[in-house]
């Protein structure tokens, strides 16, 4: 081959760089539709749910902090009244509760699955795990409500509904989620430190505890907030176990309601445009913004894992 | 101690995985501050000699073990000998650096933290003297709390000694050391070793021919689960006595 030739099937587009143009197009596409998708859900929800500040001329502080939710009627100086703050606490409440409630169960039968009998783990515990995480939340909710519910009534008394039901349900829900993400988490932690410590003298437990789950901490934190935003956003189960009363809770066994439950209950006795639409969308607001910090919290503590 | 400053004793051991007997009735000592060299090509049980001396293999299913192994005086494999006590003994350095992803103080003094020293004086002094022994005391005293991940791969296995050496252990087995290292940590390193024969005994597994020339004093030869030959290095290398060794370390196979 003379110098010519060789620039000239170097200039020319070969059929594998031409084939990676296509590719790129493809998923170049792909993404541009689906951020384009998010977007106007952002939009739509977003012009919603800001109406009830702009166009409402409702306070937001005095959204945010009310405890009257009754968007039809107005109080003594003719503001309505949209207090959204016993949803927020309760919503927090059953998503902290159950939170705390899961972690440490998570964490044991992670470290059963994954030091312990790793041969149980994979062959009885993985599968049981992936068939919870598979059911859907309706399911959970009717076991709640036959079983929780009054299980609650009995023991604490009062109607049964209420935040600790919500809280119990939210747990079961969140648990399988929780645990597998923190058995992966555990199972990255690589052999060989194990290995380190064992060979210094450690026991197991003090390899288990002192080594494993240290190394694994933000991994463990990333399982739990997960588990937490998917607690925030359940609607069905917990609306089903919650008592749905839009009063400030003032105990754990009295009715409540969450952001998701008032959103189910109230969606379809609104009318499009009408105050008391544009405050769901509020609401809708709200569970939309609040996954995003949960978001930024997994990723924020996930740099700050990779930096360690 | 007997009165031949044998600190490990190994009596006819036989190491089986399953059906594939790794160590075919290997009976050889280890002395008193000396370093032995284990050498032999890949496969013929150096690791698992190591692993059995500190009871690592435990950790493997269907290990048996056979003979005696016996660390100043006491049986390792005695029913009554509590391993994790055994290993406080028996420090192990490993191929790839495996510091904790911690700080360097807190991979320096787990060994003390585990067995229940909370004194911070104690701990201070210990992570001083450890580190100045380990020959890097002066790379990282400034940033002791600094994620020892951080550190070359060179430093990373000097901060693995300096965590063995905290824990005071009698023995140290370096299994092939310096094999995932640059030549001058290497050098470093055994440097540091040839230091640490002061206080301690040392078997090292190495496939490199001269860094057991250069470091040990004595040097065993395995091929194929079998110990072929074990006597001082100088006439291990100068003048060996089997003609598998004298293959072996002219580079004729392996
Ligand atoms: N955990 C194990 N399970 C089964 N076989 C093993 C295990 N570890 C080592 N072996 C086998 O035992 C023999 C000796 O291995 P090893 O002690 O690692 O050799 P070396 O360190 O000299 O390369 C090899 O044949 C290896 O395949
Ligand atoms: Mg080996």
């Amino acid at each position: 081959m003379n110098n010519d030739e060789i620039r000239a099937s170097l200039l020319k587009r070969s059929r594998a760089s031409k084939n990676e143009l296509f590719g790129k197009i493809i998923s170049g596409l792909c993404i541009a539709i689906i951020v384009a998708v998010v977007v106007s859900i952002f939009y739509f929800v977003a012009s919603k749910g800001l109406a009830t500040f702009f166009h409402d001329k409702v306070n937001l502080w005095k959204f945010l902090t009310g405890t009257i939710w009754n968007p039809s009627t107005t109080d003594a100086q003719g503001h309505p009244q949209v207090g959204a703050l016993p949803m927020i606490i309760g919503s927090f409440a059953v998503t902290f509760l159950a939170a705390i409630v899961a972690t440490p169960f998570a964490i044991g039968a992670a470290v059963f699955m994954t030091e312990i009998s790793p041969r149980i783990g994979r062959k009885v515990l993985q599968p049981v795990i992936e068939l919870l995480v598979g059911i859907p939340s309706v399911v959970y909710g009717f076991i709640g409500l036959s079983v929780v519910v009054p299980f609650v009534r009995h023991t604490f008394g009062g109607s049964g509904f209420g935040i600790l039901s919500g809280t119990f349900v939210l747990f079961v829900m969140i648990l399988p989620t929780v645990t597998s993400m923190t058995v992966d988490a555990l199972n990255s932690v690589p052999r060989n430190y194990r290995e380190a410590s064992l060979a210094l003298g450690a026991t197991r437990w003090q390899t288990i505890y002192k080594v494993v789950l240290r190394a694994s901490v933000s991994g463990i934190i990333t399982a739990v907030v997960f588990g937490m935003s998917r607690a925030f956003g359940e609607a069905l189960a917990v609306q089903m176990v919650i008592g749905n009363a839009m009063l400030l809770p003032s105990n754990l066994i009295s009715p409540a309601s969450t952001l998701t439950s008032v959103l189910t209950m109230g969606m379809g006795n609104s009318v499009m445009g009408s105050l008391s639409n544009n405050a769901l969308w509020s609401l809708a607001l709200l569970l939309l913004i609040m996954p995003l910090i949960f978001n930024i919290i997994i990723r924020w503590i996930g740099k700050r894992g990779a930096m360690h | 101690m007997s009165k031949d400053n044998n600190l490990i004793t190994v009596q006819d051991l036989h190491v089986y995985y399953g059906q594939l007997e790794a160590l075919k009735g290997v009976t050889m000592n280890f002395k008193k501050n000396e370093i032995t060299a284990v050498i032999g090509p890949s496969g013929c049980g150096k690791s698992t000699l190591l692993k059995t001396i500190n009871r690592l293999n435990d950790l493997v299913a269907n290990v048996t073990v056979t003979g005696t192994i016996k660390v100043d005086d006491q049986n390792v494999y005695a029913p009554n000998m509590d391993a994790v006590e055994l290993r406080k003994q028996v420090g192990m350095l490993f191929q790839q650096p495996n510091p904790f992803p911690f700080s360097i103080y807190d991979n320096v003094t787990y060994g003390l933290r585990i067995s229940g020293e909370k004194n911070k004086t104690v701990l201070d002094e210990a992570v001083e003297k450890s580190l100045q022994a380990a020959a890097i005391w002066d790379e990282v005293k400034d940033r002791l709390h600094d994620n020892a991940l951080g550190l070359s791969g060179g430093q990373q296995q000097r901060i693995c000694i300096a965590r063995v050496l905290a824990t005071k252990p009698k023995v140290i087995l370096m299994d092939e050391p310096t094999s995932a290292l640059d030549p001058i940590s290497s050098d470093k390193i055994e440097r540091t070793m040839l230091k640490l024969k002061e206080d301690y005994s040392i078997v090292i597994v190495t496939r490199n021919m001269q860094q057991a020339s250069r470091i040990s004093d004595r040097t065993a030869f395995f091929l194929a689960g079998e110990l072929i030959e074990f006597g001082e290095t100088r006439d291990i290398f100068m003048q060996p006595q089997k003609k598998e060794t004298e293959d072996y370390i002219s580079g004729r196979f392996g």
